[in-house]
């Protein structure tokens, strides 16, 4: 480091945004997704779902504590966690094949960052007026009464917003109802309280004073997008062989050489990541497309065709400068790329609709008591105990019969039972001891092993399921 | 962040120490690790003060707190007593032929049983009740004294054969070597071995049904059935204690067995645990 240098500094004050009301069909979609989106979360843990006396009537529960995930006519067991796992892949897989096909869609679109930012700038302009009034409000050094009075009406909304999204976080864990009784009157777990806290001040705090900052700093996805997207990829971009040169426009005047954008600083205003997209792709850019509506409305008002902004691929870009026709936006969308992510997505989706529709309410898993191996009955009759775990899905007790089938015959019986019947509660799994005899004369007593298999019958609607095992004799 | 010209000496000077010109800076310690430091040791003198820490002849010092690792044990083992006593409670005051009908109770009572089983009696009567040579096994439908849960419960209480306790049961089989010629124990052999359902000396054991019933009958019965109040094993099943060969039947006969069993409630074992034990082998495979 020599004299006269100074380290520079790597630190960078954020420059607050102030994005600026806009209209148009990106615009019009952006609040349909937010309705449906915010509409899911908040209403979906009050839809009810009959399932029976003995399990919860929430369509959608997480219940940590009996360890079941249930959703609508699905109940997940913590051995059934392959499901959620394949879920998982399948959100991978779909973010994978959205980004190839149109970039950063999920950041512009449905990212809950993204939505409650949006939400969050909806309730700043109804509070504090539209880009000018709160640069204006910014601006001014002086903390006066009604500066005072705009900044806290806003932050008590952003709170009340925020207050709402954690408390319907926790809804998801517990019966929703009743947790609200008792969050309202503090009976509630202090578990409960701690989550709407943490949850409350992330909503806070991310969507009111961190916005775009979350994306450039926080969060990881955008930087692992990069790998996701191609030359085919549609993004947001600016098409600067119709805009450059750029100039102001005269009423009247046909100005020679000079390109479409008359610089109006639209597409900048709108912003809500603070960039300017004729800069090109940045890393900035969540593809929101607000830029797209703003930009359209002002080609529309100068009699230029729209589309200055809008979503090109970058393989376009060198078709379009030397004024060749763009490829079809199919084209970009349907390729190989997207094909393979559609494939792998469908066969994962397939596999787990297959897993879910073969697996049965009920099951059965026998382990061999091994300790001793076999037991001689004074008759000389040689007996096996088995730990046998019966597990019944149902909202209701079920009874089972219990048979074993061998190439010899044995006698089987259950400990604490006078018949091979077992009744097992509902939604529990039991575990019995099950005896199996056979004579002394018997090829099963004198041999070391005979495969046996165990069948058990639902009495109440007559399925089926059987596991295998053995049994040993003398050897 | 201000620069500094190289090679120019910082006021905190050097060390002195100097090799070929080349000088060590006395560079002070960063402020914010020396105070670490300091935060330590004043919370290391605590520590010192608050809890066991200098090492001593009978023990370390026993700290200001009180705390020791083994109290947190006791107090800890102490809770789980405490959360179990209800339960403990019941357990003692419910019949034990009504403990199976009570889910909950069966439940903590098998667990509780198996806990003390493979702590004090899987030594002898082997895992999961396996049994070896001269300990029964506790899987089968032969037993000795009974397999009810009130017999299984009173030897466990009060043990076999055992001088600790006068409730103990108890039967002693002569050593019939001491008056019995061999030639007469061969020939009782070969009459259990028949009565057993095995191949012996038809011969022989027509002269010890004769010394059988004379001998033997009054505790084992006239068909060898045996005899659960005297504790006389059934010799006519396949089930033996010390061996059914001919080798093991002569040297039972010549010199008797004398199996002991201690009694739990006079080692000090709880009625709980001697109840949740008794449940436990109960439902091992053999219980009646």
């Amino acid at each position: 480091m020599s004299d006269s240098q100074q380290a520079p500094s790597l630190y960078a004050a954020r420059e607050p945004v102030f994005p600026k009301r806009v209209y148009g069909r990106f615009r019009n979609l952006k609040w349909l997704i937010m309705a449906v989106t915010l509409g899911i979360y908040y209403l979906t843990p009050w839809i009810r779902w009959d399932r029976g006396a003995e399990l919860p009537d929430q369509a959608v529960l997480i219940d940590l504590a009996s360890r079941r995930f249930y959703f609508f006519w699905i109940e997940i067991w913590p051995y059934e966690f392959y499901f959620v796992g394949g879920l998982l892949i399948m959100a991978g897989l779909g973010l994978f094949l959205f980004t190839s096909a149109l970039g950063r869609v999920w950041c512009g679109y449905t990212c809950p960052q993204t939505v409650w930012v949006d939400l969050f700038i909806l309730v700043e302009r109804w509070i504090e007026g539209d880009r000018n009034a709160r640069l204006r409000l910014h601006r001014q050094k002086k903390i006066d009464f009604r500066k005072l009075r705009l900044r806290l009406t806003k932050w008590l909304v952003w709170l009340l917003i925020s207050v709402a999204t954690g408390g319907a976080w926790v809804f998801y864990f517990t019966d929703a109802p009743k947790l609200a009784v008792d969050l309202f009157t503090f009976n509630a777990n202090v578990v409960a309280y701690t989550t709407i806290l943490v949850m409350t001040a992330m909503t806070f705090i991310f969507g009111g004073f961190m916005r775009e900052q979350v994306c450039n700093y926080m969060c990881p996805w955008p930087r692992i997008q990069a790998a996701m997207m191609d030359t085919d990829t549609l993004t947001v971009a600016y098409r600067h062989w119709r805009g450059e040169p750029r100039g102001k426009a005269k009423k009247g005047v046909v100005a020679e050489g000079q390109g479409d954008c008359i610089d109006c600083m639209a597409c900048v205003n709108v912003c809500p990541a603070g960039i300017d997209i004729r800069e090109g792709q940045q890393m900035e850019c969540i593809t929101c497309a607000l830029c797209i509506d703003a930009c359209d409305e002002i080609m529309d008002k100068i009699g230029k065709p729209r589309g200055l902004i809008g979503y090109m691929a970058l393989k376009d870009e060198t078709s379009e400068t030397s004024g060749i026709a763009p490829v079809s936006p199919w084209k970009h969308i349907f390729r190989l790329r997207t094909m393979i992510y559609t494939g792998l997505w469908s066969l994962i989706g397939v596999g787990l609709m297959f897993m879910l529709f073969i697996r049965s309410d009920i099951d059965i898993s026998v382990s061999p008591v091994r300790s001793p191996v076999y037991i001689t009955m004074s008759d000389g009759s040689i007996r096996n105990a088995y730990d046998i775990r019966l597990r019944n899905k149902h909202g209701e007790a079920h009874s089972f019969a219990m048979v074993a089938r061998s190439d010899v015959p044995m006698q089987l019986e259950v400990e604490g039972e006078d018949y091979g019947t077992v009744t097992v509660p509902a939604d529990e799994l039991r575990t019995i001891r099950v005896y199996l005899t056979v004579p002394d004369a018997s090829s099963a007593a004198n041999s070391k092993v005979t495969d046996v298999r165990i069948w058990i019958t639902d009495e109440a609607n007559g399925d089926r399921a059987h596991a295998d095992t053995v049994f040993n004799g003398r050897d | 962040m201000a620069a500094k010209k190289p090679n120019e000496k910082p006021d905190y000077g050097t060390t002195g120490h100097s090799w070929d010109g080349i000088e060590e800076l006395n560079t002070p310690m960063p402020r914010w690790w020396l105070w670490t430091l300091y935060l330590c040791i004043i919370w290391g003198i605590g520590y010192v003060i608050a809890y066991p820490a200098w090492p001593m002849i009978n023990g370390a010092t026993p700290g200001l707190l009180g705390y020791s690792t083994r109290g947190e044990v006791a107090a800890e083992i102490a809770r789980f007593d405490e959360a179990n006593a209800p339960m403990e409670e019941l357990l003692v005051a419910t019949p034990l032929n009504e403990v199976e009908q009570l889910p909950e109770l069966n439940g903590f009572a098998k667990n509780a049983g198996q806990a003390v089983y493979n702590t004090w009696c899987v030594q002898c009567h082997q895992s999961g009740g396996a049994g070896a040579q001269g300990y029964p096994v506790l899987v089968d439908n032969d037993w000795l004294w009974g397999g009810s849960i009130d017999e299984i419960y009173t030897t466990v209480n009060h043990g076999i054969r055992t001088e600790d306790d006068a409730d103990a049961r108890y039967s002693q089989m002569p050593a019939f070597g001491e008056f019995m010629s061999e030639e007469e124990i061969a020939s009782l052999v070969s009459h259990v071995q028949i009565i057993a359902g095995q191949d012996g000396n038809a011969e022989l054991a027509e002269a010890g049904a004769a010394l059988f019933y004379d001998n033997c009958a009054s505790c084992h019965g006239d068909e060898g059935k045996g005899d659960r109040f005297q504790g006389a094993p059934d010799l006519t099943d396949r089930i033996w204690l010390f061996g059914g060969d001919t080798a093991a039947l002569t040297e039972t006969i010549t010199n008797a067995r004398f199996g002991v069993m201690p009694s739990w409630s006079a080692r000090g074992m709880s009625e709980a645990d001697i109840r949740a034990v008794s449940l436990y082998v109960h439902q091992l495979g053999g219980g009646e």
